[in-house]
């Protein structure tokens, strides 16, 4: 069977030989026009004057459009409205669209762009936490608060008590394809080529631009090269861009942001202040927690309501809190909107509670593995019952609230609440939001990993050299990872697909899922090629298309295999089950005698190759096309009360991190990794590992390197690769072990495999833990280490750690 | 102009303005679209090509390499790695094997990497991908590959790639054409390995005027060594600037290795480093603790004084119109020489702090000392109070300690994105502290530690 094996990602062959085609490779006729964006240059007030005259007069400009000149205000935001294309004057950010030059050429635009001399009336900025909350500025009327237990009474109570802060900064996405779009305008349709995690929304926003019916507007992707929740929303003004142009004049138009123009203008991950009032017995058993997140999330709504939630649905990562209080400001602040990246905020909550755990194992002298384990969930061992049977799918669910004029597929938009009680009232051991955990492996995957790494030994043996040396010390640490598998818009998890079987055998497959580098479309068809029993090669990998699958989910939120592996299975099952039916009656047996394996299809003892078996449903005039679609059961979640089961299922792993620090400069390296991972059973297992490998590393980068600086007028200064930095090749573990867990998920996905994109992220966390620790072995003190833990954090942790 | 190159095993000419990138002539005039454009300003290596020449095949950055640097030269694309017979290269297939690629727009670039690395028999693989971005795989992939291609033959096709006979406009063959061609146009623009001014190109839109390409000169292109001293010409590439250092000087030379990448050090000259000024180039430093000449010619005059006189005030050096650097010249023997380069990333980022020590210690006294930092002024400078608070006292901790606090009337630090002023004082205060550590045998190299 195609599934389990470790096959190559569906284009290598392509990406090395240079052939992969991105959307900025599309030829395109002659008469094309190239855009750019004028951007503002201060972060808050009035446009005054705009002399476009030198744009207008430079070489190759063909036009030079501003707000006025657009059909409406081309919004371009995923749901809230609140994105013009371009400024209606307001400025909002250091970086927001101002105008848009078209003009021969890519080169000519931005070098015309640069030309235009903009007048302000500038206001002072709303930038920091202080800032904003200063000024009351926040989506929201106030914060969101959600709670567990009497957590007051819990503080009070408590033998040991902490308080304390982490500041969380923020993270460019990096992709290595910047954000593109290319609109070839057809007898008064447009097909839009656009890097985009979601071509529903772009078909959306253009349709909404061009003020014609979505059918009018169709959108394709081949592949991104590199999305990482940066291409969920953020494709919107160059879709749109390029449609308004390719409309007024009849020529296909393109885009692409130059480096330093994609940094400045784009969203990136949220960043977070994390504050903590904790309290513990003496054993290092939570007894309550109270946390407060603050998360800055830029001018524009974007996708902030639903990450600033996830991060509150992951402020328990592994632990049953008794009692815990979560208080989240989702903070309007005059920068780039911040947006959709690889956890969606699942990251900054989960490292509130990691360090709380740490600065509880220091405060109390304990182990901070031991801590991690004694407030673990319970185990499915302890719950009385191994992996739980399949849960009936939920009826048929109407979508709530009024739509409005919004993107319902977007995870930004604001359906109203779902009213349904929470369903695991009265369990033991609960969420925070009130969803049972029944799936918990981390104690045994806990104990594995511990063996496995020697974790024990090494610890000790780091002590003993760290007590040795006086310059260099070294840290490592353990952390755990338990992410909530399920879009939190609980209706945006569904998916669809369209497969055709011609008669030769050959089987064509879609799906509502994009590629953007994670393999699902390998793992995709893998799984049509299961269905059918047949080789991979005989499933064609398609581009995603609104025209073949509509009303698409974005490709977000790990889902990708989940939805679209159990559409195109209910695709496929559905013509097998014709083409049995039809062997069936002209063998006179019966349908489910049919085996389709091999290659082959088995009736009444008789075997014939799959595409004689097509050849034949077709000459008796059987259907070879199908669509297939998927909604996942069991959701129910209400936000605004923060009670529910927002998750299908959870996916977890663990990491041990060793580090070395020098505690002159703040310098570090990464020395070691061990992580066990939980992929259910694995689709590929060498994709998975690919995951887990890419994951890991982007989430070490977060912490450590990665650093985003603003000026104190809200201008962007690390808007390029030279100043902003992603982990390097020699940034890696050098010992770098990887494992899979490999069993199954308990919950019904597609053969029981489980999510693997976003989890891995959060492994990262166990590199800063590890810093923490080195910092800490330098001096008595807690350390206070600070994310991202450049040199210069890490050797102010240093000086806490002996001050 | 018309400029004359091999492009894939075919001979390309081309009429081009003198500042057209190959990146952009690769994409939008060839239709050659494997060669991806990542951040257009040499730091993520998306558009790395193969280029040959007499030196030999090198990787470089399409994205800053203007055209007529390639006159008579042969460039290998991506599309020109795999066989005529559309066999993949050992790189490509070992990639495709180990899955290498996720999203695959760095792929190109990475495979073009790994193959100069394969010609070149190079096992360094950190190194040599050092100038190669990757978001999605996290590189142990791409690591697993270039091992496992390790010691595979060399398509003979990859061997094809020999230079043209071509006329190579506005590139002086020699200093003294050189000379002759800038006392003319002192308000032109000198153009070495364009890792510097192809920005002001690609992002600053900056109009050159005139130009003159360096890499003809191949009499600025020697190492001369004696038995005291190294000169290097102005236009020795840093990858050969590493070659040079590794013997006499290690600690400059792991610096060097941390300089740029492998694409950037194939095309950044040691004289370009110099003369563009900046107050965070790492070469001075280093060279201005080792009591560097500096070489300078105008015209038919030349010149020689000490590299730190050459850094006025930011943006300004002592240099006259039409004048240029024709070389520099180090001592040999300064073993306790050390640079230390601090930096957010480890490899290929520019230093927060670049502190170079030198310090001349007898019958344990210091004797000299020499102590230069890039990163802690509007030049790179020396620590002249700091040296004198060290200078005839007893070489110990204590000398040091004492010495410390005047760092800080030698410096006072900007704060930007890079790190904060009290960041950049304290990390320049205790790199003497680690100077210290280092020669008297404590370990203080994080590089050498292993888990």
């Amino acid at each position: 069977m195609s599934v389990a094996k470790p096959l190559p990602h569906d284009s290598g062959a392509l990406h090395v030989t240079g052939a992969a085609r991105y959307v900025d490779d599309i030829p395109t006729p002659a008469n094309a026009l190239h855009l750019a964006f004028g951007l503002s240059t201060i972060a808050r007030g009035r446009i005054t004057a705009m002399d476009l005259d030198a744009v207008r007069a430079a070489p190759g400009v063909r036009d030079v459009l501003t707000a006025e000149d657009l059909p409406n205000g081309c919004d371009v935001s995923p749901s809230n409205h609140d994105e013009p294309l371009l400024s209606d004057g307001t400025v909002h950010y250091a970086g927001q669209p101002v105008f848009l030059v078209v003009a021969t050429s890519h080169g000519a635009a931005r070098r015309a762009a640069a030309r235009a001399k903009l007048s302000y009336d500038a206001q002072e900025p709303i930038l920091t936490v202080e800032q904003a909350l200063a000024a009351d500025s926040r989506f929201e009327d106030g914060p969101r608060v959600w709670t567990k237990g009497d957590v007051d009474a819990a503080l009070s109570q408590a033998a040991h008590r902490i308080e304390g802060r982490i500041e969380i900064g923020g993270q460019e996405h990096f992709y290595l394809e910047g954000q593109a779009a290319l609109a070839v305008p057809n007898e008064g349709d447009m097909l839009i080529h656009s890097s985009t995690q979601h071509p529903t929304e772009i078909q959306h926003k253009v349709a909404e631009a061009l003020e014609v019916p979505m059918h009018a507007v169709r959108v394709e992707v081949r592949r991104m090269g590199g999305g990482f929740g940066g291409k969920e929303s953020q494709g919107n003004a160059l879709a749109v861009a390029c449609a308004v142009v390719a409309a007024r004049t009849g020529c296909p138009a393109r885009m692409r942001y130059d480096r330093d123009d994609d940094m400045t203008i784009t969203g990136k991950r949220h960043d977070f202040r994390v504050e903590y009032d904790a309290g513990f017995d003496a054993d290092g058993r939570l007894v309550g927690v109270d946390f407060t997140h603050y998360a800055r999330c830029g001018w524009a709504m974007d996708l902030s309501l639903p990450v600033a939630d996830r991060a509150m649905l992951h402020a328990d990562n592994a632990y049953l809190l008794d009692a815990c209080r979560i208080t989240s400001h989702r903070l309007k602040t005059n920068t780039q909107s911040a947006t959709a990246f690889r956890g969606f905020g699942g990251p900054q909550g989960l490292l509130g509670i990691e360090r709380v755990l740490d600065h509880a194992a220091r405060t109390l002298g304990l182990d901070p593995v031991e801590v991690r384990r004694i407030n673990y969930y319970r185990g499915m061992d302890a719950l009385g019952g191994g992996p739980s049977a399949p849960r009936p799918a939920a009826p048929p669910e109407s979508l709530p609230g009024q739509m409005k004029d919004v993107d319902v597929a977007s995870r930004g938009s604001q359906v109203e609440a779902d009213d349904r009680h929470a369903v695991d009232a009265g369990h033991v051991n609960t969420t925070p939001y009130g969803m049972a955990v029944e799936d918990f492996i981390l104690h045994e995957m806990t104990e594995r990993l511990l063996e496995t790494s020697g974790y024990a030994a090494r610890r000790a043996e780091i002590d003993a050299w760290n007590a040795r040396q006086p310059v260099l010390k070294r840290g490592i640490a353990f952390s755990p990872v338990k992410f909530g598998i399920s879009f939190t818009l609980t209706h945006l998890n569904q998916a669809g697909a369209l497969v055709h079987v011609y008669q030769d055998g050959s089987i064509h497959m879609n799906h509502g899922g994009t590629e953007m580098g994670q393999g699902l479309f390998q793992k995709v068809a893998q799984v049509a090629a299961s269905r059918f029993g047949v080789g991979r090669d005989a499933v064609k990998i398609t581009a995603t298309d609104t025209g073949k699958v509509p009303n698409t989910s974005a490709t977000a939120a790990s889902s990708g295999a989940d939805l679209n592996g159990m559409a195109v299975a209910d695709a496929c099952d559905t013509i097998r089950d014709r083409i049995a039916a039809c062997l069936a009656e002209l063998h006179q047996v019966a349908p489910d005698t049919v085996v389709f394996r091999d290659g082959k299809v088995a009736v009444a003892g008789d075997e014939m190759p799959f595409a004689k078996a097509a050849a034949t449903a077709y000459q008796n005039r059987v259907s070879l096309s199908a669509t297939g679609f998927y909604k996942t059961p069991d959701l129910a979640w209400d936000r605004i009360k923060g009670q529910g089961r927002p998750f299908f299922y959870f996916a977890q792993g663990c990491a041990v991190t060793e580090v070395v620090i020098d505690t002159l400069s703040g310098e570090n390296r990464i020395l070691r990794t061990d992580i066990l991972h939980d992929a259910g059973a694995s689709l590929n297992p060498a994709i998975d590992r690919g995951q887990i490998e890419g994951g890991y590393v982007q989430g070490a980068g977060w912490l450590t390197m990665e650093e985003l600086v603003w000026d104190d007028a809200g201008r962007l200064k690390t808007h390029a690769p030279s100043t902003y930095k992603i982990p390097a090749c020699s940034d890696r573990p050098p010992v770098f072990n990887v494992d899979l867990w490999d069993q199954p998920n308990p919950a019904a996905t597609i053969y029981r495999s489980k999510a693997v994109g976003e989890p891995p992220f959060m492994l990262g966390v166990s590199a800063f833990l590890a810093l923490s620790d080195a910092c800490a072995a330098s001096g008595p003190n807690w350390p206070d280490l600070q994310a991202p833990a450049t040199c210069e954090a890490i050797l102010a942790a240093v000086t806490r750690a002996r001050a | 102009m018309d400029i004359t190159f091999r492009l894939n095993g075919e001979v390309a000419q081309v009429d081009t303005p003198p500042t057209r990138t190959l990146l952009d002539w690769l994409r939008e005039e060839r239709g050659l679209t494997g060669t991806k454009e990542g951040c257009n300003e040499g730091d993520c290596g998306a558009c790395s090509v193969l280029v040959t020449d007499e030196h030999g095949t090198r990787t470089l950055n399409a994205c800053i390499l203007f055209m007529p640097q390639l006159a008579g030269k042969a460039v290998r694309t991506v599309e020109g790695l795999s066989a005529p017979d559309g066999t993949l290269h050992p790189v490509q297939q070992a990639l495709v094997d180990h899955h290498g690629s996720q999203c695959g727009f760095c792929t190109p670039g990475v495979a073009v990497t790994m193959a100069a690395g394969h010609l070149a028999g190079r096992t360094d693989h950190d190194d040599q991908l050092a100038g190669n971005l990757c978001r999605c795989t996290g590189y142990a992939p791409i690591v697993r590959a270039a091992k496992a291609a390790e010691g595979t033959p060399v398509p003979t096709h990859m061997r094809d790639d020999t230079p043209v006979e071509a006329e190579a406009p506005f590139a002086p063959a020699t200093e003294d054409a050189l000379a002759e061609w800038y006392a003319a146009h002192p308000e032109g623009t000198l153009i070495a390995g364009a890792t510097d001014v192809g920005l002001w190109v690609t992002k600053q839109f900056r109009a050159l005027g005139d130009v003159a390409f360096l890499n003809r000169c191949a009499d600025l292109q020697h190492i001369e060594e004696t038995e005291d001293a190294i000169r290097f010409g102005a236009g020795v590439t840093m990858t050969r600037v590493l070659e040079a250092l590794e013997g006499e000087y290690p600690s400059y030379a792991q610096m060097v290795r941390r300089y740029g990448s492998v694409q950037v050090r194939n095309a950044a000259t040691i004289g370009g480093n110099i003369a563009n000024g900046s107050p965070i180039g790492d070469n001075p430093p280093a060279l201005i603790a080792l009591g560097a000449t500096l070489h300078l010619r105008c015209g038919p005059v030349l010149r020689d004084l000490p590299l730190e006189d050459f850094f006025l005030a930011y943006g300004k050096q002592d240099r006259a119109p039409g004048e240029f650097v024709t070389g520099v010249t180090i001592p040999k023997g300064r073993g306790n020489h050390r640079v230390y380069k601090i930096s957010k990333r480890f490899d290929q980022d520019i230093s927060a702090v670049c502190g170079a020590f030198d310090l001349e210690i007898a019958e344990g006294t210091i004797t000299t000392a020499r102590i230069a930092f890039g990163g802690m002024a509007g030049v790179p400078a020396r620590a002249a109070k700091v040296e004198a608070a060290l200078t005839g006292q007893p070489w110990s901790r204590e000398t040091i300690e004492a010495a410390l606090p005047s760092m800080e009337a030698d410096f006072e630090p900007l704060t930007d994105m890079r790190a904060t002023s009290a960041y950049r004082l304290q990390a320049a205060r205790n790199l003497l502290l680690r100077y210290h550590a280092d020669l008297t045998g404590t370990d203080t190299d994080v590089r050498k530690v292993s888990a």
